[in-house]
């Protein structure tokens, strides 16, 4: 049983993980990567851990993901072009990771560590429990239990920063101001005169000037 | 005082002269108060040279050497070099030379640059050069000699081209100080053959005590010492074949060409020689060649002087002749008869560029002699002036001179063996002589007055031309600074040009008469303890019977009367015969008047390959190799680091993919490590 | 199934992960394979916690999907802005570097 269960699992996590990869549309891409979480939460299940298994589904899959589904609905879902700008990396990525899945697959399998080949050990009756993960978060890991939750408030604070309006909530979603009232930046303040951008000196400054347009 | 003091006093004042007026010249009231100092302190160093004499002369003949040492400034490495004055009869004797003819050089240039604008910078540049040639005769061991030397030609090349916008000037100066250094560089290669292959010893005194001990005669590192000291002499005396330049210094102003390429300057190849005749002695071989090129010098250049006619170059190569003499002498080891020649030389030559300083002041400028004419009676003192120097230089009877000029070849004659050719080239050269200098002076003074000795007799006023003028290429200048001023002087309105002149007249006319053959023997006796070790030395003093003195003495009495008879009849009477020899003689004429076509050897054999190396490497291995190796660097480096640069192009997935790459092979790494 | 086969799914999904972020140009996309990523190494830190029956490893996944989600709330607010600036949201076109 346990072992179909595996399976299931298994393959659930990995067919959304290609199809996050390889569907078109990033909204369908988002929803490949709900159905791999909850493979994986399944998987969690199969090793003992209830309660990241759960977390998992409601945090991950139910926070992240929503926030993902929201963006995504508000940025668009334009599909990307096929034809790529930039430097053809499609083959060369792809036979890059078979290699670094082969090289970690010897490394797994031929590992020296026994115990890999194992069930895992002998559990003791409160593992994977809820009172067993609040008892390690607050006493031996209390640390990085506090920094997590500093985190969280730095980042909370970095999406307001990043999503903020320029002038008041009412003000309509404002038309780039002109250039020369744009803020500026570390590198346009300690720019020196006529001595031009690392862009520019090897002349890449002209082309982007044109593309520029709007900025 | 001892004479060692009296000389240090003598060797500073030109320098404190020099140093005054170049930091203050130009601050000083008046129009010539630089050059009254300037004056001033060569006169006093002539006075400090005399009081030096006076007491040399205190001490008995045997105890007449004395040295003096300043400064330590070097002992290691097997040279201790030191700062030491050597005073005894030799260089007391050219002590007062160079300090009494400077002096009234000195008085005549106060009135000769009076309105030039470089007035205070010449003075300066004067005083610098009589303190150096002070150093050089002072000098007590090879360092402050070669020291003297380079100093000497380095005040010959800011003097040369002191009117420093004139380009025929400052080539010139380039000219004489190229070649200046090539006699400096023999000077020194010789001064390495001599000291380090030999005594070890950089003194002089040293040197000549260890000369016999360390080489054998005519050992060959003394021969090639000897020799390189004489390419050293020759290129200070411009003897050829290293004379080229000794005419073209004629650029300088006139005072100059006295002082330095006349009196001084040009005989320091002939102290040189009688400084270190232990040397000679013992390396005969490089004595011989020394005799040989002073001889073919007088004669080459005495030929080149007939066909010359700027005043200034007859007067030149008849230096470069005289000097011929007295270099053909102290080789032959008749250093007090070359000597003696030096001094007669000094005030007769002196005395006619001072002379001809004032006809061409009286021209406005021109010194050709194909433009004057007549001015006996305009320049009634020059014209004197000019005859006392010409009768001395042509050796005329009872002149200085006839006596000078006259020891030397009787004892050259007196040597025998082959120096019998010596003798009979010493007596044509003197003919030459006669005959040139003569030439120069009826040209000049006699025949029909040209326009400016007319003006200058009716007016009393000096000709003008309207533009300043290149007396050379007659290329218009200006009289600012770099030229020569707008003010032209004769001797005749000057009283300082006359009373310079008049004193060399003088010395010129009556300076002879300390060494009168069976009449008395001052120079000879004044210098004896100088060489009074040198058998050589006393074979030849003794070596001339009295018969063939007194032979000589009537031959050299009638060639000097036949030459200017001869300069008479051509150039007064009849100058058409000058014109048809010229014709016939075609060849010979050109010879002379190209000066035996040495500049355009020169010129072909140094010069132009000289010249092209220096644009080969210029244009070809410069640009293509130097610059290729620097550039090519730079582009080299430029191209590694665009490459490099490409790694930085912005694109996300290009990182992402290097780190993965990196990561896969860190994995590999130690997997591999683990088995 | 031991613990081996866990970790070899963990690794595959990693390299789909890595794979999606070197092949996709949307940074949205890039950002869910980078989700992937994570989730593959949370898999293998409760596979070795299973393995050596402590609770450390569910710890640290946990703290893992916190920062997971910090991540994601930063990058989403960055895509966020470049689309309001109107700048295309293509990684490819988005290289120019300051200075």
């Amino acid at each position: 049983m346990e072992d179909v269960l595996f399976f299931i699992a298994a393959i659930g996590a990995v067919v959304g993980a290609i199809g996050v990869i390889a569907l078109r549309n990033p909204f369908y891409s988002v929803l490949a990567l709900v159905s791999h979480l909850l493979s994986l939460a399944l998987l969690f299940l199969l090793l003992e851990a209830q309660f990241v298994a759960a977390a998992q589904i409601v945090v991950y899959a139910g926070a992240v993901m929503v926030l993902y589904v929201f963006v995504v609905s508000y940025v668009g879902g334009q599909g990307e072009p096929l034809a790529s700008i930039g430097p053809g990396l499609g083959g060369v990525g792809l036979v890059l990771c078979i290699g670094l899945f082969v090289e970690l697959s010897i490394a797994i399998l031929g590992s020296g560590l026994h115990a890999i080949d194992t069930d895992g050990a002998k559990l003791g009756p409160g593992f994977g429990t809820p009172g067993q993960i609040g008892q390690l978060l607050l006493t031996k890991f209390l640390f990085p239990f506090e920094i997590a939750s500093f985190l969280l408030l730095v980042a909370a604070v970095g999406a307001v920063v990043l999503a903020r309006r320029r002038r008041g909530i009412d003000a309509p979603d404002e038309p780039l101001p002109p250039r020369d009232r744009l803020e500026l930046t570390a590198a346009e303040v300690m720019r020196i005169p006529r001595a031009g951008s690392q862009a520019e000196s090897i002349g890449l400054g002209q082309e982007e000037k044109e593309e520029r347009g709007g900025w | 005082m001892s004479p060692t003091t009296w000389a240090w006093i003598c060797l500073a004042l030109p320098l404190a002269g020099c140093l005054f007026n170049a930091f203050v010249g130009r601050h000083l009231p008046g129009e010539r108060t630089a050059g009254w100092i300037g004056t001033l302190a060569i006169g006093l160093s002539f006075v400090a040279a005399v009081g030096a004499f006076v007491a040399l002369m205190g001490h008995s003949p045997d105890d007449r050497t004395f040295t003096s040492t300043a400064w330590d400034y070097a002992d290691s490495v097997g040279v201790n070099a030191k700062l030491t004055i050597l005073i005894d009869p030799l260089s007391v004797y050219m002590m007062l030379v160079v300090s009494g003819v400077s002096a009234l050089i000195h008085l005549y240039s106060c009135v000769y640059v009076w309105k030039d604008r470089g007035f205070v910078r010449y003075f300066a540049y004067l005083n610098f050069f009589v303190f150096s040639m002070l150093l050089l005769v002072m000098a007590g061991n090879f360092v402050p000699l070669i020291i003297g030397w380079a100093f000497v030609g380095a005040a010959s090349y800011m003097l040369i081209s002191f009117w420093f916008r004139r380009t025929t000037a400052t080539r010139a100066g380039i000219k004489a100080f190229v070649i200046n250094v090539i006699g400096d560089v023999g000077l020194v290669l010789g001064t390495y053959f001599i000291v380090f292959r030999g005594s070890g010893s950089l003194d002089f005194l040293d040197t000549f005590k260890h000369v016999q001990a360390a080489f054998p005669p005519n050992d060959s590192d003394l021969v090639a010492g000897c020799i390189l000291l004489l390419v050293g002499a020759f290129a200070k005396s411009a003897q050829v074949p290293l004379h080229t330049w000794l005419p073209d210094a004629m650029e300088g102003p006139t005072p100059v060409s006295a002082l330095i390429h006349a009196a001084t300057m040009v005989t320091a190849g002939v102290y040189l020689i009688a400084r270190m005749h232990p040397l000679f002695e013992d390396a005969t071989a490089a004595a011989d060649v020394g005799t040989v090129v002073g001889c073919a010098t007088l004669v080459i250049a005495a030929t080149i002087a007939l066909s010359q006619t700027d005043i200034k170059r007859v007067i030149a190569y008849s230096t470069m002749s005289q000097i011929g003499y007295m270099i053909m002498a102290v080789s032959a080891s008749a250093y007090a008869a070359g000597l003696f020649h030096l001094f007669t030389h000094a005030f007769f030559k002196a005395l006619l560029f001072m002379a001809a300083g004032s006809i061409i002041g009286a021209m406005g400028g021109e010194q050709s002699l194909d433009k004057m004419g007549g001015f006996r009676r305009a320049l009634p003192f020059t014209f004197a002036c000019f005859l006392a120097g010409g009768l001395a230089l042509s050796a005329f009877p009872l002149f200085s001179g006839y006596f000078s000029k006259d020891d030397i070849l009787a004892l050259i004659g007196g040597e025998g063996g082959w120096h019998w050719i010596l003798y009979v080239l010493g007596y044509l050269g003197a003919f030459l002589t006669a005959l040139y200098t003569f030439r120069m002076i009826f040209r000049a003074f006699l025949g029909p007055e040209c326009k400016e000795a007319r003006e200058l007799r009716e007016t009393g006023h000096i000709a003008h031309h309207e533009h300043p003028f290149n007396p050379e290429t007659y290329e218009e200048e200006d009289t600012d600074v770099g030229f020569p001023g707008p003010g032209h002087y004769i001797a005749e309105q000057q009283w300082p040009m006359k009373v310079a002149m008049g004193t060399l007249a003088i010395g010129a006319i009556f300076g002879g008469l300390i060494q009168v053959p069976f009449v008395d023997d001052l120079v000879n006796v004044y210098l004896r303890p100088d060489f009074v070790n040198d058998p050589t030395y006393e074979k030849v003093i003794n070596g001339p019977s009295d018969g063939l003195v007194i032979f000589g003495l009537i031959l050299s009495a009638v060639i000097a009367i036949g030459g200017i008879a001869l300069a008479y009849v051509i150039w007064v009477r009849r100058p058409s015969i000058a014109v048809a020899f010229r014709e016939r003689f075609r060849p010979l004429y050109e010879l002379s008047f190209h000066k035996w076509w040495f500049d355009e050897l020169y010129d072909a054999v140094f010069v132009r390959p000289g010249a092209t190396v220096g644009r080969w490497a210029s244009n070809v291995f410069e640009r293509v190799v130097i610059d290729g190796l620097v550039n090519g660097t730079v582009s080299v480096v430029r191209a590694g680091s665009s490459v490099v640069r490409g790694a930085q192009d912005g694109f996300l997935r290009v990182y992402a993919a290097l780190l993965l790459l990196g990561l896969a092979l860190v994995a590999l790494w130690f997997l591999l490590q683990s088995t | 199934m031991t613990v081996a086969w866990y970790l070899v799914v963990s690794a595959l999904i990693f390299c789909v992960g890595a794979a999606g972020v070197l092949v996709r140009r949307s940074p949205l996309v890039i950002l869910l394979c980078l989700e992937l990523m994570l989730n593959a190494g949370n898999l293998a830190l409760i596979a070795f916690s299973r393995m050596t029956g402590t609770g450390d490893g569910q710890i640290f996944a946990i703290i893992v999907m916190v920062v997971a989600a910090c991540e994601v709330v930063v990058g989403l607010g960055i895509i966020v802005a470049l689309y309001r600036r109107r700048l295309p949201i293509d990684v490819d076109q988005l290289r120019r570097l300051h200075g």
